[in-house]
């Protein structure tokens, strides 16, 4: 572990933090030291501590043992509010804005400037106004309805409102989970004009991108502790993987031996009531095709009109040479087709049943005769995938609510496999869950995919590049409801890739060969 | 043991706990409270909102709820006093009400899953129509069953145990089964738990719903031949409020409003222990206000428990 020299002058010192939950050890002896003006980003698979820790920071939680310091000033936060007022502000994944109240009024929530018992309207509106300064955001309108606004302007509100304060340091928690590539741009301006003016900015991400584009320390977390402090510039993304999962990650994409087979589903110019709006492409046995686009491109709707969740307006789907009459999803299981929402929580699973009700939802018929659900079958089918996809749990029976989010997504694979499909439709199968969890993912579908006696076939969206590069055999974009055709992955780069879904070509071909 | 199923094993017997604990507590106020006669009295007391709760626990599993339970009781009762002054075969009587209640039901469930309405709203108003339709049936005067008809008398009395308490022990076993080991019975509990889960695995999600209000009103129906036997008349005002009775002992017995919880079992126990404690209070001379405060209270523990069961989760 690298020795700080200088908490006198650093921003933010904490020192040798411990907390515990009961038996379960959340930290361990954590040092962490923040430089004025530096973005420091942290990183570590989930579980490893990263909310615990910040929430000692801001107060949510009180830490054990341990000291922090702020400019070189002992810093005890009470509660996050608290904690904002002494300058630590916090942005957080899921947004804290009161949607029915006015951007002003959400900037000022909770310190209100007052008259006598009334807010100081006018006062209001000047903190306000010189916090959106930091934006030049046209929606951003004090009086606007916060609701109304993009997520992405909302979350410029929870900045806004450390701002306002006066923060000196900001910690972001995975900002940039809920939104679109161009926002994503604007908000590292942003934090870029933040450094410049002297804010310190905690980064935690699972996108080691955008650790780099952002970052010039970063500090890794496992299993409670910080295992190291390096410089971002000087280290590898190999070395920052491995060291967070506490193993060398030679391959994080394996790729087994596919054999290409038969077309096992076709799909011609299907369409849905807006989107997408003409869609064909054939998958063969043993095939991975990847579909890249920007998010509202219509990538999310081609799948689930394919799988029937949503209307089929034209076109039409043939599932091993026979046009399917009818487009639902249980028509669709019955053909061996099975989907994994990108919405785990709302849609992908009900988390308020077990591990095993979940992942024998789609094939309950198959654990007895007559409509009768042997529960001992379920049981154990369910612990086979526990096993194979190492899905960290209490038993078959615990709710699947309670595990963390790559387990969740590992059991909501295991159903499609449960279930035996010959075709994968899987929407953004790896969006927030820890690397490790992603490594496993890839290697079960690479694992069916090279199946050589029955090799089944995945279409899979995802907004993360490498990934789709690394998993796919072909990858198709999806721009404005239009899919182009799907290309083999050694024939085309991310940046054609770009260029199609950002609209700046119509079809996908390598651009040198244009 | 794994705490998985300490939770579950907690979960079911909780309210069984309690019903001891207050049983015993009045018993101990009142030894003639431990009587077999009280007992028994318990028991047929809570039989017609038990019966009805065991299509409620089903429909709130499924994360609805119906709150025209009591005017369809009320509405099947006059109906079924109607066919038996007719001196029509008491089987046909049986089958009929029964036959009538599965259709208000199915009326509650089809406008709820096919106009996509809240099932509290729709069932809100099917609550006016209901009851009212069983005054005007009757010109809102009861239908007296006729006095040589003494077929009913043996299904809320005479010696033992009731025919209907026997029925709706059956019930409670029959649905306990069905709701754990077949599919339709972990179908209820996914749509209940996640609709759009459901929908994604396939599951006929609107036939699901629309069939477990049917059963939710084919047992208002049986409720209702139980109460029209009891009282030896098809009152169209009888049952007043009964829907929170039986919405109470189903929340008693576990389950959640949000759906995707609950058992037969626990809406029987809940049933039993709200009969137990106005039995109990009576016993012991205390005031009838004073009883609607005490099995009030229940209630709010009971889910204030279930809150904290949830938190610990």
């Amino acid at each position: 572990m690298t020795k700080e020299k200088m908490p006198a002058t650093a921003r933010l010192s904490m020192q040798g933090i411990r907390k515990t939950f009961g038996p379960t050890i959340a930290l361990g002896h954590v040092d962490l030291a923040v430089l004025p003006g530096e973005v420091h980003a942290l990183v570590g698979e989930n579980g490893a501590g990263k909310s615990t820790l910040m929430k000692v920071l801001s107060g949510a939680h009180s830490a054990d043992a341990g000291v922090m310091f702020l400019d070189g000033v002992p810093y005890q936060p009470r509660n996050p509010l608290h904690a904002r007022a002494q300058g630590v502000g916090m942005i957080y994944q899921e947004l804290s804005i009161a949607p029915h109240l006015t951007v002003e009024e959400n900037i000022v929530l909770g310190m209100e400037p007052m008259m006598g018992p009334f807010v100081n309207r006018r006062e209001m509106r000047n903190r306000a106004m010189e916090a959106l300064a930091h934006f030049d955001h046209p929606d951003l309108q004090p009086n606007r309805l916060a609701g109304t606004l993009s997520v992405s302007a909302q979350q410029l509100i929870e900045i806004g409102r450390s701002l306002a304060m006066g923060c000196k340091l900001l910690v972001f928690d995975e900002p940039t989970s809920s939104l679109a590539q161009k926002d994503i741009e604007r908000l590292f301006l942003l934090i870029d004009r933040l450094k410049a003016q002297g804010i310190s900015i905690v980064y935690i991400s699972h996108f080691l991108e955008e650790v780099k584009r952002l970052a010039s320390r970063l500090t890794i977390l496992r299993d409670g502790s910080a295992i190291a402090t390096r410089d971002v510039a000087s280290t590898s993304p190999e070395e920052i993987v491995s060291l967070m999962v506490g193993r060398d990650v030679n391959d994080l994409y394996p790729r087994s031996e596919r054999m290409r087979g038969e077309p096992i589903l076709e799909i011609n110019q299907l369409a849905g009531k807006s989107k997408p709006q003409d869609a064909s492409l054939t998958l063969h046995r043993g095939e991975v095709i990847g579909i890249a686009g920007l998010v509202g491109s219509g990538r999310t709707e081609f799948l689930r009109t394919l799988f029937g969740l949503d209307a089929v307006a034209a076109g039409e789907v043939k599932i091993s040479d026979v046009i399917s009459s009818n487009n639902s999803p249980a028509a669709r299981w019955k053909q061996g087709i099975g989907m994994l929402s990108e919405n785990r929580k709302e849609e992908g699973l009900a988390l308020g049943l077990s591990i095993a009700d979940n992942i024998t939802l789609s094939s309950l018929d198959r654990l007895g005769r007559l409509g009768y659900v042997s529960p001992a079958e379920m049981k154990s089918r369910s612990a086979r995938w526990i096993e194979k996809l190492g899905i960290k749990c209490q038993g078959p029976q615990q709710r699947i609510g309670a595990l963390s989010g790559g387990n969740q997504q590992k059991a909501a694979l295991a159903r499609l496999l449960e279930h035996d499909v010959d075709v994968l439709l899987l929407d953004e199968p790896t969006r927030g869950i820890d690397i490790a969890a992603k490594a496993r993912l890839y290697e079960a579908i690479d694992e069916i995919v090279a199946d050589p006696v029955r090799p089944r076939s995945v279409i899979v969206i995802s907004s993360y590049l490498p990934e789709l590069f690394g998993i796919c055999d072909r990858i198709a974009v999806m721009s404005r409801g239009v899919l182009t055709e799907a290309m083999p992955v050694h024939e085309i780069t991310a940046e054609d890739v770009m260029r199609v879904a950002t609209g700046k070509s119509d079809t996908l071909t390598h651009f040198s060969s244009l | 043991m794994n705490p998985t199923k300490v939770k579950s094993i907690i979960s079911l017997f909780g309210p069984f706990l309690a019903l001891i604990v207050v049983y015993a507590i009045f018993g101990a106020l009142n030894p003639r409270f431990f009587t077999a006669d009280v007992a028994l009295n318990i028991l047929t007391q809570t039989v017609i909102v038990a019966t009805a709760a065991i299509g409620m626990t089903l429909i709130i599993i499924a994360g609805g709820i119906d709150l025209s339970v009591a005017s369809i009781l009320a509405l099947c009762g006059v109906i079924a006093a109607w066919l038996v002054a007719r001196h029509v075969d008491p089987v046909l009587v049986f089958c009929g009400t029964i036959a009538f209640g599965a259709f208000c039901g199915f009326c509650n469930g089809s406008v709820t899953v096919w106009m996509k309405l809240m099932p509290f709203i729709v069932t809100l108003g099917t609550m006016q129509i209901f009851r009212g339709s069983a005054k005007v049936f009757t010109n809102g005067t009861p239908i007296n069953l006729p006095p040589e008809v003494t077929t009913w008398k043996a299904w809320m009395g005479g010696s033992g145990l009731p025919h209907g308490v026997w029925l709706m022990l059956g019930l409670v076993i029959f649905f306990t089964l069905i709701l754990r080991y077949t599919r339709f019975g972990r179908h209820i509990y996914a749509v209940g738990s996640n609709e759009l889960t459901a929908t994604l695995c396939g599951l006929p999600v609107a036939r699901i719903k629309i069939f477990v209000y049917s059963i939710g009103g084919a047992m208002a129906g049986l409720a209702a031949i139980m109460n029209m036997a009891k009282s030896s008349q098809g009152d169209p005002t009888t049952a007043m409020g009964m829907e929170l009775d039986i919405i109470a002992a189903v929340v008693i017995g576990g389950a959640s409003l949000s759906g995707g919880e609950g058992s037969v079992l626990g809406a029987l126990v809940g049933a039993l222990l709200m009969t137990t404690i106005r039995n109990g209070c009576v016993m012991n001379g205390i005031p009838t206000p004073w009883t609607e405060v005490i099995t009030g209270a229940i209630i709010v523990i009971a889910v204030i428990i279930d809150r904290l069961r949830h938190k610990r989760a």
